[in-house]
């Protein structure tokens, strides 16, 4: 059986889904609930000096085709709960549940003796670390808090820095990606002596603009604000931030892996680019807490299939494969191939290729009888009324699509749209050649020692 | 002959004849929706006789767009909505969707564009105008299905149209030989209302003879002429004792579902349909819904062979009917002047595994089937009286010729379309027939009179 606990800064944790700070961990009863629920550990939702005011009306979704929220975006704030109420309940929920990470975020504004003061009082609850709120983009922000702070180098180090003077416990910066390069902002927070760093936190967004009222959503008395976008759709966002992190040479701090985690196969890909922990909002928010038990028991069974014994042995093994695109091996070719016996001759593949990528994919037609003739009876789905019905094909022919492999450029296209499991894959073409980066290229190309690369010839 | 109104109550009569399949809601419409792949050069557009683009009607239904998506179907198909309700979907758009091999199951695109049509007409909203005056004059024979797609297509390209209609009920077979659970009456003449919402004048109760057909053509009101007369009577058994009282016609006992109340129609105790059409099974599924209290289908051939779609034979067995296989009708058992049964004898084909093979009975076979109601659904007969008044009119077997690119027939100047080319076949084949010879008039009107054809 593989072991999912994990250690993170030294806080233990039965396992590595963690809930974000954000409204599923807003109180005690919630905390409880998910630690019941089988989550690893939590960040209580942000604790500041005092109570904020919400306004009604806060949170929007980004629909897709027929799937609810596949992002989400919020105007809410951090607790609008009392700081003593906050931390009476984080004390006698850690008081419950030792075992369990519990790690508590803050927000306060930028003076010495407030910070000093506010980490002091957390400490004191018995929690096991503190995350500083560096990231919220909004209300926050504009108070010169949040991401206000998560922006400017200079402002993160003087922060944590003040946080480390007096705090105990480790300290996690969680990272705006509202920023031009992330990096620049995690150096600086590691060093004025961040123990870890933890993304994304939300993006600047406006969800969507409600066509009956032409108010922005969500509409607050008709008008909007921009706010905080989350969801599935935001994770290859955070999947590159967390990776460049921890691909710089010069961070060494462990990551909690945030943005868009829904399913297992999203935390095990956080992990695998650098993620020690990962952190969940919007799947709980959409589902409840439940949802850790398919987490879990998804990753428990690829670790097996794989041989992981601890989840350790996996973090960040996928790190040291993102390059520089200039890096990356001009001579690799791949090809795709669609297997016809899986094709139901939808043209999706066809459409993609032709319309929107590099030509390559021949369509011919083919009469039903010869269609029925090459594939027996199992081309008629039934008969009916004296007809035979084949399905896939129309006006007497039934649509055949074929790469064109001379011209393929490997895009991945079709196979991307293509709707049948395995139907058409991306097969390796060794093309004889060394490999050879374009940095190598632009080195060979000076010293004349190769030449030009000739534009593919069938555009 | 017990009428329905005596054995059931208008409530069990009402809700026997809910529509079927029912109409989605909005939340199954977007589900249903999103099911789609938007394939390219989709097979169920290619599948569909009037070729209405369903992956762009299907994704405006998704975008919330479904004035978009009735207007998407209406522009191929002005009976979009019954088309929607009685086309063998199953053998047409939703047998040829992808999705049943990758699923199992096709998109329910026939609901789908129910769902369009519905919204659209719920909002009356109106998609098509007449198009510039072009001073010409056409008469369509017929409001059947063919005749006013042809008559709204002309419409559109700016044609007078005039439609005459025998019947005091416009739509043809469309309004009244579709079973009323499939589509009523009241939405039947709504589709008549938008072929007529462009400007089409409908002379209801106007039957024309070969000759007055011939006047129209000759005189000077009109340029063309455009006959959708459908077909005849039900093909006769040929067997004694058929005239007598009890024994029907398919195509009556479905037109009074649709001209009086659902109380009013007769139904008999047990009732006999001979055939296994889609008109049978219509007949048969009805006589449940009214009441009967048995209903049985006999057909010569064994169900491997019916003519009749797996769907329908799908609803005659939810429906509780009783099959007669290999039997074929010799006499009608007449007592009093009134039908009391049919006597069969049965068969078995000359060869194993065919559907079309030779039959042969078996001698000392006979068996009688008693019924009060015997309901003929043999296919209908072509109107060969009318054909042949019009002297040089070529027909093709029971059908009249045409040229398929343009419906025109051997006498210039006149198209024809539907039931009466095609010897009987579904809804949406009518319509496009229509179409087609619509083109094909306006050809013609252009100048091009070479639109006669030897055919």
């Amino acid at each position: 059986m593989p072991d999912l606990s994990i250690e993170f800064c030294g806080v233990k944790a039965p396992n590595p889904f963690w809930l974000a700070s954000a409204p599923p961990t807003n109180s005690a009863y919630q905390v409880r609930r998910a630690f019941d629920a089988g989550w690893g550990g939590v960040v209580w939702k942000t604790l500041g000096t005092e109570p904020i005011v919400n306004v009604s009306s806060r949170y929007g979704g980004l629909d897709h085709d027929g799937r609810k929220v596949v992002g989400l975006n919020n105007i809410e704030l951090i607790t609008d709960r009392t700081l003593e109420e906050n931390l009476r309940e984080i004390a006698e929920v850690k008081r419950d549940y030792p075992h369990h990470a519990l790690w508590v975020s803050l927000m306060v504004e930028s003076k010495r003796e407030t910070w000093h003061e506010i980490v002091k009082q957390t400490e004191q609850t018995g929690a096991d670390g503190i995350e500083l709120n560096f990231g919220c983009p909004h209300g926050m922000s504009e108070r010169g808090m949040g991401s206000a702070v998560g922006q400017v180098p200079d402002y993160t180090c003087m922060i944590v820095e003040w946080v480390k003077e007096v705090a105990t416990t480790p300290v996690i910066v969680k990272l705006t990606p509202n920023v031009t390069d992330v990096r620049t902002i995690g150096r600086a927070a590691q060093q004025s002596g961040a123990d870890a760093l933890s993304l994304i936190n939300t993006i600047n967004s406006i969800i969507g603009v409600d066509l009956d009222t032409l108010a922005p959503k969500p509409a607050v008395a008709g008008q909007g604000s921009h706010g905080g976008y989350c969801g599935p759709a935001v994770k290859p966002i955070a999947l590159n931030m967390v990776s460049e992190l921890a691909r710089d040479k010069d961070i060494k701090l462990p990551i909690s892996g945030i943005g868009g985690i829904q399913a297992w196969q999203d935390a095990v890909e956080f992990m695998l680019l650098g993620a020690g922990s990962v952190q969940v909002c919007t799947a709980v928010m959409h589902y409840g807490f439940r949802i850790v038990e398919q987490l879990a028991s998804g990753m428990e069974n690829w670790m097996r299939e794989k041989g992981y014994e601890r989840v350790s042995d996996f973090v960040g093994l996928s790190t040291g494969r993102i390059h520089d695109w200039g890096d990356l091996n001009l001579n690799h070719k791949v090809v795709a191939e669609i297997d016809q016996a899986k094709c139901i001759h939808c043209g999706l593949c066809y459409i993609a290729c032709e319309d929107g990528c590099h030509q390559s994919i021949a369509w011919d037609k083919q009469s039903v009888a010869d269609y029925v003739k090459e594939h027996g009876e199992e081309a008629i789905a039934f008969h009916s009324g004296g007809h035979d019905v084949v399905p896939g094909a129309g006006a007497d022919y039934v649509n055949l699509f074929t790469i064109k492999q001379d011209t393929c450029v490997g895009c991945n296209m079709c196979s991307l749209v293509c709707p049948v499991e395995d139907c058409i894959t991306m097969k390796e073409v060794d093309t004889g050649k060394p490999p050879m980066s374009w940095r190598e290229y632009q080195e060979l190309l000076a010293a004349g020692k190769i030449a030009k690369i000739e534009p593919p010839k069938h555009v | 002959m017990p009428r329905a109104g005596d054995i059931l109550s208008r409530a069990e009569l009402q809700e026997n004849f809910a529509e079927l399949p029912p109409p989605l809601t909005d939340s199954e419409a977007l589900v249903e929706a999103a099911r789609c792949l938007y394939c390219f050069d989709a097979p169920c557009t290619r599948a569909c006789p009037t070729e209405i683009d369903v992956p762009k009607f299907i994704r405006q239904i998704l975008h919330r767009n479904e004035p978009g998506a009735a207007r998407t179907i209406l522009q191929s198909n002005i009976f979009g909505g019954s088309c929607a309700r009685a086309c063998p979907t199953e053998v047409l758009c939703e047998g040829a969707c992808v999705d049943n091999t990758l699923l199992n199951s096709p998109v329910q695109i026939g609901r789908l564009q129910r769902h369009a049509c519905d919204v659209a007409r719920q909002a009356n909203l109106r998609f098509f105008t007449p198009g510039p005056p072009t001073g010409r004059r056409v008469a369509i024979i017929g409001s059947g299905p063919a005749g006013l797609s042809c008559a709204h297509e002309l419409r559109k390209a700016g044609h007078e149209v005039v439609v005459f209609e025998a019947r005091g009920v416009a739509g043809g077979l469309n309004t009244l030989g579709i079973a009323a659970y499939k589509i009523t009456t009241e939405f039947a003449l709504t589709e008549v209302d938008l072929v007529q919402q462009v400007g089409v004048e409908i002379r209801r109760n106007s039957p024309q003879s070969g000759p007055q057909i011939q006047a129209l053509l000759a005189g000077d009101e009109f340029d063309s002429v455009f006959l959708g007369i459908g077909l005849g009577r039900t093909r006769p058994l040929g067997i004694p004792g058929e005239d007598a009282a009890g024994v029907w016609e398919a195509l009556d006992f479905i037109f009074q579902t649709h001209t009086g109340s659902y109380a009013d129609c007769q139904v008999g105790q047990h009732v006999l349909v001979i055939g296994a059409g889609n008109t049978a099974a219509d007949v048969a599924t009805e006589a449940v819904r009214l009441g009967a209290e048995q209903v049985t289908l006999a057909y010569r051939r064994g169900d491997e062979a019916m003519p009749a779609y797996a769907y329908e034979y799908e609803y005659m067995k939810h429906d509780g009917v009783h099959f007669e296989w290999y039997a074929q009708p010799k006499r009608v058992v007449v007592a009093d002047g009134k039908a009391v049964g049919v006597e069969f004898i049965a068969t078995e084909p000359l060869e194993e595994g065919s559907r079309k093979a030779g039959l042969r009975e078996v001698p000392g076979s006979e068996f009688t089937i008693e019924a009060d109601m015997i309901v003929k659904a043999l296919g209908q007969a072509p109107l060969l009286d009318l054909l042949k008044s019009l002297p040089d009119l070529k027909v093709d077997g029971d059908c009249i010729a045409v040229d398929p690119d343009s419906g025109a027939t051997s006498i210039a100047g006149l198209f024809a379309g539907g039931d009466c080319i095609s010897g009987g076949a579904e809804i949406v084949n009518a319509v496009q027939d229509g179409k087609v010879a619509a083109a094909g008039i306006n050809r013609y009107l252009a100048g091009a009179r070479g639109g006669s054809t030897n055919a």
